[in-house]
């Protein structure tokens, strides 16, 4: 699946939901599901700063993609479920499509609200980080 | 004259004077309890800021048109207005600023780098926002100065004892808060400005959160400086006052230059205005200053003991129900506080906290609240913060426990 058909494969999951609290609830059950993140990765270089709650992103280039490692400190559920949503969307494309990912699912799964309560930094320094890995990688393959 | 405490305030009538607080938030009737962040203006005070823009809006003090004449006088009774409400023995006393920080930031600059020198100390406590450490900071770099701390017993009230320990001779300022911002502590500040005085320190009351629910009086106090910002005491943003003693701020130099602070300016040398034009250096925030004397009456106007009554009744109910939640725990339980409740929950982190009580249309803190020494001492990274103001009801804090179950239901 490409990064687009993935989001909207999640539009469509989170329409099925009228309710803030029920959307949210999904990304609170989406986070515990997450497969857990090498506690050996989880150093300040792969933290993402401006989060209220500690949040850490890796990857990793297997073939032609590039897989995406991530957690929350343990109570921040939240933000383990936006990981989960991030890295299901991009994890094992390539860096190019990555770094030029257009992620207009956020906006369109009417998260408006959680991302705005968010903006202590949290998902967009989280997004900020994955693209980042995704230009990284697309030098070292040129 | 201040009104005879009844408890009879009219909640829904004054609810009428909040327009803000009718609006659905997420499909839920707004409950805004931040306000110990900011209050809400009741219509006024909006009132007045349009009235003044409409009417007679002009530069003040120099000017000799009708307008700036409206205008300054509009100014100037403010800040009769202001001396009233501190208690203030002179006019001059009442300096406008643009909030409590830039008070602090106005003695730690010109009084600190006046009068302090290498080795002084100045007294803070672990319970100040960083407004309250970080201007003193700067200074001790520049200057050399030490820096003490109060430090706050597990209650979140300050250990008097270890107080009378720092003081010295070699300490030259206090500054400490009147009211926690995150805790809701009420600190002894009488008792703390008297042992300051005993070792010929200055002291500095940040009266942040105190102003719009303890009766202030400076002289009583005998306050060297106390600062404060209208827009905790439901009057608009971006203005604040500065009160110091009027021998005090005589012998300060002024902070910022330009123009209305000064008496004559050559190229050779430039006189300074006095006392408290000397300090509002450029064209002040008129409407602001202008619009918190509408503020300052409509708390008289309600009295501020049955605002205090009215808060209290709801800190005790809210203290009382949340106890029957599990797992949840109040950070401050000092003997004496104003209506804020900070608290942690087992298992779920304050944001997660702040996000689902938003999805429910309730508008509390959460974080550090700018306390991260704070924080350290009660080794958490932060709390979720519930603030009342006159117009919150029982109601309110009800559904405020339930959106609370409704947190801990989704996450445990």
């Amino acid at each position: 699946m490409t990064i687009n058909e993935k989001q909207e494969e999640i539009i469509e999951e989170f329409d099925l939901f009228d309710d803030q609290l029920d959307k949210t609830q999904y990304i609170i059950d989406l986070g515990k599901k997450l497969p857990p993140m090498p506690e050996s990765t989880k150093t300040d270089e792969n933290r993402i700063m401006g989060c209220q709650s500690k949040v850490w992103v890796d990857a990793e280039l297997k073939g032609d993609g590039l897989y995406f490692y991530g957690d929350s400190e343990p109570t921040a559920q939240i933000s383990k479920g936006l990981i989960s949503l991030l890295i299901r969307v991009l994890s094992g494309e390539k860096p190019e499509d990555i770094a030029n990912a257009d992620l207009y699912f956020i906006p369109r799964v009417g998260m408006g609200n959680l991302i705005t309560s968010l903006r202590a930094g949290g998902l967009a320094s989280m997004i900020d980080r994955m693209k980042a890995f995704g230009r990284a990688y697309s030098t070292v393959r040129q | 004259m201040q009104p005879a405490i009844d408890n009879t305030l009219d909640i829904q009538q004054i609810r009428q004077d909040f327009p803000i607080l009718n609006q659905q938030v997420n499909g839920r009737p707004l409950v805004y309890f931040d306000n110990a962040a900011t209050n809400q203006k009741p219509l006024p005070v909006i009132n007045a800021l349009t009235r003044y823009y409409e009417g007679y809006n002009a530069n003040i003090h120099r000017g000799i048109h009708h307008l700036a004449e409206q205008a300054t006088a509009a100014f100037e009774a403010s800040r009769r207005a202001v001396q009233e409400f501190l208690n203030a023995k002179h006019w001059q006393e009442i300096i406008f600023t643009y909030g409590t920080t830039d008070g602090i930031n106005l003695v730690a600059q010109s009084y600190g780098r006046r009068f302090l020198t290498e080795g002084d100390e100045i007294i803070i406590s672990t319970m100040e926002h960083h407004s309250n450490i970080v201007p003193w900071q700067m200074l001790c770099e520049e200057r050399g100065c030490v820096l003490r701390i109060i430090p706050v017993d597990d209650n979140g009230e300050l250990i008097l004892e270890e107080y009378e320990k720092l003081l010295s001779e070699k300490t030259k300022l206090v500054s400490v808060v009147h009211v926690s911002n995150s805790l809701g502590t009420i600190n002894p500040v009488k008792t703390i400005i008297d042992k300051a005085h005993e070792v010929g320190a200055v002291v500095l009351i940040d009266g942040a959160q105190a102003s719009s629910h303890i009766d202030l009086d400076v002289q009583a106090l005998d306050a060297d400086f106390y600062v404060f910002s209208a827009h905790k005491l439901y009057g608009p943003t971006g203005m604040g006052v500065l009160y110091g003693k009027k021998e005090i701020l005589d012998a300060m130099p002024p902070y910022r230059g330009g123009g209305e602070m000064i008496k004559e300016v050559t190229f050779e040398k430039t006189t300074y205005n006095d006392l408290p034009y000397k300090f509002e250096a450029g064209t002040p925030n008129i409407a602001d200053v202008v619009a918190v004397k509408t503020a300052l009456d409509y708390m008289a106007n309600l009295g501020k003991e049955n605002i205090a009554a009215h808060e209290n009744d709801l800190l005790q109910y809210a203290t009382e129900q949340l106890n029957e939640l599990d797992g949840l725990r109040i950070i401050g339980q000092a003997k004496h506080k104003i209506g804020v409740i900070s608290f942690v929950m087992d298992g779920i982190h304050h944001q997660d906290t702040g996000v689902i009580l938003d999805q429910q249309g309730i508008a509390v803190r959460t974080g550090h609240h700018c306390c991260q020494p704070l924080m350290h001492r009660f080794g958490i990274a932060g709390t979720t913060r519930a603030s009342f103001a006159v117009y919150n009801t029982r109601d309110e804090v009800d559904r405020f426990v339930t959106g609370l179950r409704r947190v801990q239901k989704m996450m445990l």
